[in-house]
Order: C-alpha cells, then sequence, then structure tokens
C-alpha cells in the first residue's frame, strides 16, 4: 500500500515539475520587473502612471482604444479636476446624433469616454492590414504574464533569427507567442517630452505605460489591499479572541 | 384549545409568537440543546462554512443582479461597470467571484470528511445522496455564473460543455437546441442562465433543508464512527460547537479575505478579460478550476460518448457509494487499509485536476487515464472487495470510553487540530 502510494505521489510530482517545461516551448516567460504595486502594501506610482498616460495619448491611442475608462476617471492617478477638464476639452469626441440626424461630434468632458481612434472594428481593421489593435482598457489583465508580459512585449523587438520565416508586414517580438506580431515596434528613445524632464527611453516609456495600463485594468487595486490589510488584521484578532473563548467553554469536558 | 403548542420561553412575545409558531421552540431544540458527538474534530466545521458560504453568495448575487445586463451585447461591460462605477461594485463582485470557489474548497472537504470517516454509509444514506444532489446543483450553477460575464472562456466554455450534451444519440442534438436557444451560444443561452443561475441557489437552499433535515433525525457522525450510546457522549449544540463553528468560520475568512483583496483574478482565466468573440476560438478552452477533474476524465477517452458518461458516471457513482462500500466499519481510523487508499483516491482525482489544466498530449494523456482508472477502481472495485478482506481494528466502546490503545491514530486530526480534551 505505501508503495503504491509513493507511486501516485511520485506520478503527481512529476505532473508538477512537466508543467513548466511544456509551457515554455511557445514562448520565454517575461523576466520578472520590479513594480511599486507589487507588495501587499504596494500602490500605484502617480507620477509615472501619469507619464504613461502621455505615452498612450501621444502614442498608442493612434490605434489602440480604452473604451471602458471615463476621462473623469483619471482622477485616480492624481490629476486635477482642472487638469481633467483641459485634457478632454483638447479631445474630439462623438456626441450622438444630432436634430438633422447626423453623427455629431464635439469637445470632451470629463464624463466623455476615452476617444476611440477608429468608429467601429471594421474601420481599426482596415486601417492596420486587417489586424484589429486591442483595446487596451483590460489589456494587463487579458493577458498570462500580466504587466511583466506587456513590459517584455514593448521592450521585446528584436530582429529576428536568421532561419526565422517571416511573414509579410509581419514583426518579429521575442516575447509574443508565435513571435510574429502585427504591431510595429511602437516606441523609440526620445518619441514623447515629460514635462518633468523624465528621459525618455524605451525602457522607461514602456515602464510608464504599464503603470498606466495596470491601473486602468485595476483602478480599486490600492483601495483594495488597504482594506484587505484592516480586514485581514481584524480577523487575526477576530481568530484568536474566538478560540480563547473557545478554549474557556470547552475547558469542562473531558 | 388542545392542539396549542406549550412554550417554555419566559418572555411574554417570545412565548406568544412561541405558542402559535413554534420556531423558536425548533431553534432551541435542532441548534440548541441539539445533542452533538463531543469528539468532532474541525473537519466538522466544513458544512457550518458551505451554508455560510451559499449565504455569502446569495447576498452578493443579488446586488450584482441589481447592476448586471444579461444581454450579450451589454453583458460585459455592465460588470465592468460594476468593477468601476457601482460603489463597491468590485468588492462585492470579486466576494461572489472568489465565492464560487472557496465554496467547491469548502465543500470538497467536506465531502472528502464524509469520504474518511464513512459518513455515507447506514443509517445516513439518505442524508449523503442529498448531498450529491446539493453538490449537482452547486456545480449547475456555478458552470452557469462563469457563463454570464461574457468574456472569452464564458463563451467558449460554455460551447464546449453544452456540446458535450450532442454526444447522446438521437436526444442530444435537440438538448443542445433547448439549452441554447437557437443554434449556436448567444443572446437567448445568456437570458436563460441568467434566469437558472438566479433560480438554482433557491433550490439549492430546499435540498439543502432536506439535507440537514436528515442529518438531525438520524444525528451526526463522528470521527471513531461509531454511534453514540449514552448522553455523556455528546453536548448540546450550543455553545459547544457554535464556539467551535466559529472558530473554523473566521479562518476561512481570513483565507477568503487573501484571496479577494490581495489575488481576486488568481484562480480566474486572462482570457475571461477579452469580450466574447464567436469568431476567434482561444488556443486552450480550459474550464474554472473546480470543474478540472471532470474535464480530464472526460478527455481521457478517445471517444466523445464514452467520455461525457464517464464524466457523469464520476458523480453518479456517489450516489451509490453507501452500497458499494461494504464494510460496516465506518471511520477510516479502524480500517488500516482504506485508510491508505483513501489517500491514493484522493491524489487520483488532484491527478486529475493537474491533468486537466493541460492540454492532452503525451504524459498527460496517460496519466488521466491511470488517474481515471484509479477512480473508478476505488468505487466499483476495491470498496466492494475491501469490505470484505480487510481486518478492522477493534472499535472502541463508546465515544467517551475508547478502548486503550485501539485508536487507528489517523494521519488527519494531528498538531493544533485536536487538542486532547477534545478527543474525548
Amino acid at each position: 500500500m505505501r508503495a503504491l502510494r509513493s507511486l501516485m505521489a511520485g506520478i503527481f510530482a512529476a505532473g508538477l515539475l512537466a508543467a513548466p517545461v511544456l509551457a515554455s516551448e511557445e514562448a520565454p516567460h517575461p523576466p520578472a520587473q520590479k513594480w511599486s504595486f507589487g507588495s501587499v502594501f504596494g500602490t500605484y506610482d502617480l507620477a509615472s502612471a501619469q507619464r504613461g498616460f502621455q505615452v498612450y495619448s501621444e502614442v498608442c491611442a493612434n490605434c489602440h482604444s480604452m473604451r471602458l475608462l471615463h476621462y473623469r476617471d483619471l482622477a485616480g492617478i492624481g490629476f486635477s479636476p482642472e487638469q481633467i477638464k483641459a485634457i478632454a476639452s483638447n479631445v474630439t469626441v462623438p456626441m450622438g446624433i444630432d436634430d438633422q440626424g447626423a453623427p455629431k461630434e464635439g469637445k470632451g468632458t470629463p464624463a466623455s469616454k476615452f476617444r476611440s481612434p477608429f468608429p467601429n472594428d471594421n474601420a481599426a481593421r482596415a486601417a492596420n492590414g486587417g489586424a484589429l489593435p486591442p483595446d487596451l482598457s483590460l489589456i494587463v489583465n487579458a493577458r498570462e504574464g500580466e504587466y511583466d508580459y506587456i513590459f517584455a512585449l514593448l521592450t521585446g523587438y528584436a530582429e529576428p533569427p536568421a532561419k526565422f520565416a517571416m511573414q509579410d508586414g509581419m514583426n518579429y517580438n521575442k516575447y509574443f507567442p508565435g513571435h510574429q506580431i502585427a504591431m510595429p515596434k511602437p516606441l523609440s528613445d526620445g518619441q514623447v517630452t515629460f514635462a518633468d524632464g523624465t528621459s525618455a527611453s524605451v525602457e522607461q516609456m514602456s515602464r510608464d505605460l504599464v503603470m498606466f495600463l495596470t491601473w486602468a485594468a485595476n483602478p480599486e487595486m490600492v483601495e483594495r489591499k488597504q482594506m484587505g490589510v484592516r480586514i485581514v488584521l481584524f480577523l487575526i484578532l477576530m481568530t484568536g479572541l474566538t478560540y480563547a473563548v473557545k478554549r474557556k467553554i470547552w475547558a469542562d469536558v473531558h | 384549545m388542545a392542539g396549542l403548542h406549550k412554550s417554555e420561553f419566559a418572555n411574554p412575545v417570545i412565548n406568544w409568537i412561541d405558542t402559535r409558531l413554534p420556531v423558536f421552540t425548533m431553534l432551541q431544540k435542532e441548534y440548541g440543546v441539539f445533542p452533538t458527538p463531543k469528539n468532532f474534530n474541525y473537519f466538522w466545521n466544513f458544512g457550518a462554512l458551505a451554508m455560510v458560504n451559499l449565504m455569502i453568495m446569495i447576498a452578493t448575487g443579488i446586488f450584482l443582479a441589481m447592476n448586471y445586463q444579461p444581454n450579450s451585447e451589454l453583458a460585459f461591460d455592465s460588470v465592468q461597470h460594476i468593477m468601476r462605477d457601482v460603489n463597491y461594485g468590485w468588492l462585492i463582485r470579486y466576494v461572489h467571484q472568489n465565492g464560487a470557489s472557496m465554496f467547491f474548497i469548502v465543500t470538497y472537504i467536506h465531502i472528502f470528511r464524509g469520504l474518511y470517516y464513512g459518513s455515507y454509509k447506514s443509517p445516513r444514506e439518505l442524508l449523503w445522496m442529498m448531498g450529491v444532489v446539493i453538490l449537482l446543483l452547486m456545480m449547475a450553477t456555478a458552470f452557469m455564473g462563469y457563463v454570464l460575464p461574457w468574456g472569452q472562456m464564458s463563451y467558449w466554455g460554455a460551447t464546449v460543455i453544452t456540446n458535450l450534451f450532442s454526444a447522446f444519440p438521437v436526444v442530444g442534438p435537440k438538448i443542445v437546441t433547448l439549452l441554447w436557444g437557437g443554434f449556436s451560444v448567444d443572446n437567448p443561452t445568456l437570458n436563460r442562465f441568467f434566469a437558472l443561475h438566479y433560480l438554482l441557489p433557491f433550490v439549492l437552499i430546499g435540498v439543502v433543508f432536506l439535507h440537514i433535515a436528515a442529518l438531525h433525525v438520524v444525528g451526526s457522525n463522528n470521527p471513531l464512527g461509531i454511534d453514540v450510546k449514552t448522553p455523556q457522549d455528546t453536548l448540546p449544540f450550543h455553545p459547544y460547537y457554535t464556539i467551535k463553528d466559529s472558530v473554523g468560520m473566521c479562518v476561512y475568512l481570513i483565507v477568503f479575505a487573501i484571496l479577494v483583496f490581495f489575488a481576486p483574478n488568481f484562480l480566474g482565466d486572462p482570457n475571461n478579460f477579452i469580450p466574447a468573440n464567436p469568431l476567434q476560438t482561444p488556443a486552450d478552452i480550459v474550464p474554472e478550476w473546480y470543474f478540472l477533474p471532470y474535464y480530464a476524465i472526460l478527455r481521457s477517452v478517445p471517444n466523445k460518448l464514452l467520455g461525457v458518461c464517464l464524466m457523469f458516471a464520476s458523480i453518479l457513482v456517489l450516489f451509490v457509494l453507501p452500497w458499494l462500500d461494504t464494510s460496516r466499519v465506518r471511520s477510516a481510523r479502524f480500517r488500516p487499509i482504506y485508510r491508505q487508499l483513501i489517500w491514493v483516491w484522493v491524489a487520483a482525482f488532484i491527478g486529475l485536476g493537474v491533468c486537466g489544466a493541460h492540454k492532452p498530449e503525451g504524459v498527460w494523456v496517460i496519466l488521466s487515464r491511470v488517474c481515471t482508472l484509479y477512480y473508478f477502481l476505488h468505487f466499483l472495485v476495491i470498496l466492494p472487495l475491501l469490505g470484505k478482506l480487510e481486518r478492522p481494528l477493534a472499535l472502541p466502546e463508546s465515544i467517551s470510553q475508547p478502548v486503550t490503545g485501539g485508536r487507528g491514530g489517523g494521519p488527519l486530526p494531528s498538531g493544533a487540530t485536536t487538542k486532547p480534551m477534545e478527543k474525548a
């Protein structure tokens, strides 16, 4: 019996060990980066997230929508109401239908949704050689490897290896599954000018962008973790008290 | 007024109500003084925890339904609306989402408790079968709940699982059309799944009530698996087990809170953050973790119909377990061979879960076949034979006077969970 049991345990353990080996055949695992939001007490680096928003607005937003966000949400990365008003009013957004029945556009307000670069998916495909640039509202949560993967993807463009057969119009990326991605290398050094003087290297911009996108996908994270710390501490105290009462009640049972 | 109930409560208001509707007397009888074996270990917390979990699911679910749109065009965005714009919507949703996982963790441990200590044996067969009905209802509810956010995995999971019914000859395709409300998973499917997802938990409450009613007729099993003989063997449910269940509940809430607040998407699938797209199949269609063992059984055989039958059989076999196990000794503590084999079965079940998470290729096919084989062998061959072949250890005379040295010393209730004074 013991032999049978250890055999089963062995097979089980072998299965667990084999898992990462099989997974790694497709694309290399994105290296883990250090993020300010990583720990239990972690928060978003607001300055970084604001720079990330700038990168999104100036670069990514030409092709990628973020349809789940409103300009008012930007308060979550530390923009003031005045700044948000200014940001929104610089954007032209659809405003429904006018009295003649034609689509109307106008200046954005804090209540407006983020402006989408294309009116619909077909238009987006047509403008991008048939590939649909995914919406970025939830992109960090929607990819295996989350923020580390997005960072690795943004910084993972390279020349294809000598014998690698590339399809027309595709670009080589070390971390993209299958290595052929339709999106050309989106960031290059000095592409944006940060107001706070931070040098706009590809790595810096990617880091800031990932900070922004992680916030966009999980805007509740900081409040959630802070609430969680308090609740878990309370529950630990509660467990101790309850256990003490239990000992006392059971003390006379033999 | 011959039939009037004689209430013993001193408080005049309670007495007035209790005389006309003896709910207070009933509560006092079933949860106050209810005689309960005094040797429970912490495994006996999990039934109460499952009950608490069901209530949490219903409470959070009702608030989610107030803001959710069961329409294929709106469902995904309405869930994100809950996460972003509804006050504490993220909290309610993450509690509900992870509550499903907690429900299965708690229920699986509860079932394991039943298997290890022979709680399914006479006279608790019907109690056990009611429990299997609860498990099936839970699975149906969880499956339909997972479809509601209308992400990629919701959509494709629903497609794969509903398609399984098409394997049955003649009626199969008709059943699938009925489930879909059309000819593919679409808006009508989402509509009916939402309706049923809201309905089934209340059916669940009904069966849970029967499960508990039956329990209160036959009484609880206990770690020794022997019958209660004298009042010395029992304690009133309150305060002894209300407080012991409270300790378990605090620990359960800590685990729950860690999941909700620090890793709310740990058990989820990234693909479900992408809106459902009927034109694009995800690379890997995987069900939620609690269905992985059954998914592995399904895929362990190359024939679709046989796979589907095996998958259903893996649950249905539990219905006849009380008659498959021929041993009259309940607790594994006194069954030296069963005590080993139940762990092999657990290893096979977990092994199946691991297999279910991987593509059915190479070693995973072999492993899932070995585990499936043992899963069924255990119930259909080993348990019937073992009851005849195994020599159980001497049973204690009673719960309050166990024979010295005769205790099987199971590997489970060790360390902090059992203090000497509780072993009795």
